[in-house]
């Protein structure tokens, strides 16, 4: 099953391979891995998805929690929460067609163009990654020119929250 | 006072106590090395091989319960370091392990002797550290010997810069008294209402064993264990790593389990209606098939490492503790409880675990007119009232060392366990006698493990250790020319040593007793005659019978009732069950 593990680890160098060189050398698998600073500028915040039955995440979350950079550890999947991917996609916008179809696909999604230049767009949309998927294959594939995402980040719902 | 990061690695080692340093210098390491050099506190113990510098450590923390300090220079003096660090992180062994880094302006620029100490070793430390700066020298030696020490322990590198050791930038030095690590709180005491539910269990078994490792010996609790083993008249068998904590003279002792271990042991483990694992991992080569493991078995598992539980066996009730703390505490629960041991099922258990002893599993010739290398180990448990530290090294003479000696004490028996390092054996015995200087050391070896870190024969010279060498010598590597005859059609790849040295000479050489033991009739002469040269290193090169293997054996993979006995033994029968 997929899950989405939230990690705050020490904001120190080498955290994020210690993090990394454990996924790989116990062969677990990373489908995104995201990082960034929190209000507390001594913590990183990690967002991790990763699949396995409910053995190997247990045996991920302990070992993550053993190793000596990581404060604590939540797997969000466990309880309500709100997941978040951001993409920008680069489009071929040559055509007047084409470019009706994007403006009107970007307000379905709730997505912006947030670029135009030299007949391409860049599209900016926020969702799970469902939906995102979605997006992609409604615009027609010849006219992609790059995506990128981000990988999913996530909050618990309600109360719940993942402190020192 | 004002000190020198150089200044500062050594006070703080002497205010940790720290008895040893083992090491080799180098270039990053001589600031350093100017420091021990103005001190008489610390006592710097001059390796020939840096691997060696890290097995006489983790030997020197095996025999005591201390860390084991290690100090290296940058490049190749810290890989060659690594298989010592990781020897000791797959046995959880405390060590602390300096090493030297090229100049902080230098790192990333592929300098003279740089590589990527904190990378390198990541994957087989407990933690590591790089120092930036010299302020930061005494708390980071405070937290690397704090999180090798508690917990489950292991080693931990600390790669110190040149620049941060400068002797002419000097600091005001202050050791902290203790240290707090927000994110490292290793849980000591087990849940009461995890122990509570494991005692009812317990005392409702009637076919129990208990599954002891190497955590015992590492929590100091070996009388917490006998205690408990003897209280509830329990059998109980030990791994490898856990052999000593409970007597092997002791009357509920059933032998060592797993790949190698007794019939009766490996069978009482496939028959058990409840299994207490205490401190022990579940290694594959201790369950077999996972399969087919304790296939009636409730499992009790109490472990410091939140993550050794259920890893490779779901587990009925773990507690998470130290054993020591958890054992006392079921003791307490134990006497608290009304309910009673089921006397009479144990009765019946214990005569059907009697019938499996009878078969004598461990039987092998004796009439033979080769040096059998199981007589050796019986001859050398006479010799030393089955009284010494046994370094050993890695493959059948190890097996042989610990199916065969008998080990009644805890850290007497210092093996590497988990990672099977050839080459262990001689540089932990040297670890081992510097710690004990006044008793017995020998290290049991054979003829091509031995070679892997010979050099340190002349360490031994140096620091006059009498330590007695054992080499089971057959001309092959044992292990694998067995494995080559079961599993290979006796198709011998590579495992025989066509050239060997004169061992008597090359001891000789070295500066210390050569002895070449070719008839049974001679073992126990040589060996009294060895012990008796109380201030000389001995070299004793056993010849034995170039046949012979370890038995029992379980093939990897296959279940604990399919081992594989010698002919002349009972056959394994997972059917032979008879209970009441």
């Amino acid at each position: 099953m997929r899950h989405i593990i939230s990690v705050l680890i020490e904001n120190e160098s080498g955290a994020l391979s210690r993090v990394a060189g454990l996924f790989s050398a116990r062969g677990y698998n990373i489908e995104s891995l995201t990082v960034g600073v929190t209000e507390d500028a001594s913590l990183s915040r990690m967002t991790i998805v990763t699949r396995g039955s409910d053995n190997i995440i247990e045996q991920i979350i302990k070992q993550l929690n053993k190793l000596i950079d990581v404060v604590k550890v939540a797997d969000i999947t466990d309880g309500s929460h709100i997941e978040r991917e951001l993409m920008m996609i680069k489009v071929d916008a040559r055509e007047k067609a084409m470019r009706d179809e994007l403006q009107r696909l970007a307000d379905i999604f709730k997505g912006r163009i947030i670029d135009v230049s030299d007949d391409i767009y860049i599209i900016e949309l926020t969702g799970e990654g469902e939906k995102l998927d979605s997006f992609v294959k409604a615009v027609d594939e010849k006219s992609i020119i790059e995506t990128v995402r981000s990988g999913a980040t996530g909050i618990a719902r309600g109360k719940k929250s993942l402190q020192v | 006072m004002k000190l020198s990061g150089a200044e500062i690695v050594i006070q703080s080692l002497k205010d940790e106590g720290v008895e040893y340093v083992f090491g080799y210098p180098g270039g990053a390491v001589l600031h350093i090395y100017d420091a021990i050099h103005n001190q008489s506190d610390v006592e710097h113990i001059l390796v020939r091989h840096e691997q060696g510098a890290t097995h006489a450590a983790d030997g020197y923390a095996r025999s005591t319960g201390k860390p084991g300090v290690v100090l290296v220079t940058s490049g190749p003096g810290a890989t060659n370091a690594i298989t010592g660090i990781a020897t000791a992180h797959l046995d959880s062994i405390p060590m602390v392990v300096i090493t030297g880094q090229v100049t902080s302006a230098f790192i990333g620029s592929d300098a003279f002797q740089e590589v990527d100490s904190v990378g390198i070793s990541r994957p087989c430390v407990k933690h590591n550290f790089l120092i930036k700066r010299v302020e930061d020298i005494a708390d980071t030696m405070k937290k690397a010997f704090h999180l090798a020490m508690t917990g489950r322990p292991g080693p931990v590198v600390v790669d110190i810069p040149k620049d941060v050791t400068d002797p002419n930038i000097k600091i005001d030095y202050q050791y902290p008294e203790d240290i707090a690590i927000r994110s490292y709180n290793p849980t000591v005491q087990g849940n009461q209402r995890q122990i509570k539910k494991a005692v009812e269990l317990i005392l409702a078994a009637k076919r129990p064993v208990i599954y002891s490792g190497g955590g015992v010996v590492l929590s100091n609790a070996s009388d917490e264990l006998t205690n408990f083993a003897d209280r509830l008249g329990f059998p109980i068998t030990q791994t490898l790593m856990g052999l000593g904590a409970y007597p092997a003279s002791g009357k509920n002792f059933v032998g060592m389990l797993g790949m190698h271990g007794t019939y009766e042991a490996n069978m009482a483990m496939h028959e058990c209606d409840t299994l207490i694992a205490i401190g022990a991992r579940f290694d594959d080569r201790v369950t077999g098939d996972i399969e087919q493991f304790c296939p009636h078995a409730k499992i009790v598992h109490i472990d410091i490492d939140p993550s050794s539980i259920a890893k490779n066996v779901r587990v009925d009730v773990p507690i998470v503790g130290d054993v020591k703390h958890v054992l006392v505490d079921m003791s307490k629960e134990l006497k608290l409880s009304k309910a009673k041991t089921d006397e009479k099922a144990l009765d019946s258990w214990w005569k059907q675990i009697k019938k499996w002893e009878s078969g004598n599993c461990l039987r092998y010739d004796k009439n033979s007119a080769l040096i059998k290398p199981q007589f050796v180990v019986e001859e050398l448990h006479k010799v030393t009232n089955g009284d010494a530290f046994i370094a050993s090294d890695v493959g059948q003479h190890q097996m042989f060392a610990a199916q065969f000696y008998g080990f009644n004490k805890p850290r007497r028996w210092i093996n590497s366990g988990g990672l099977g390092t050839m080459g262990f054996g001689l540089p932990a015995a040297i670890g081992a006698q510097l710690a004990h200087r006044n008793e017995m050391v020998a290290c049991i070896t054979g003829e091509a493990s031995i070679q892997m870190c010979i050099q340190e024969l002349s360490t031994a010279l140096q620091y006059d250790l009498p330590i007695k060498i054992i080499t089971l010598n057959n001309r092959y590597m044992g292990m694998v020319r067995q494995w080559q005859e079961f599993f290979y059609e006796s198709r011998y790849s590579q495992s025989y040593m066509k050239a060997l040295p004169d061992f008597v000479k090359l001891a000789e050489s070295y500066g210390h007793v050569g002895m070449r033991i070719e008839k049974p009739g001679d073992v126990n002469s040589a060996l009294t005659e060895a012990f008796a040269m109380k201030d000389k290193l001995v070299f004793m090169d056993f010849v034995t019978d170039q046949t012979e293997n370890v038995y029992p054996m379980i093939a990897a993979g296959k279940g604990h009732h399919e081992m594989h006995l010698q002919a002349e033994c009972i056959p394994a029968q997972s059917s032979d069950r008879e209970l009441a």
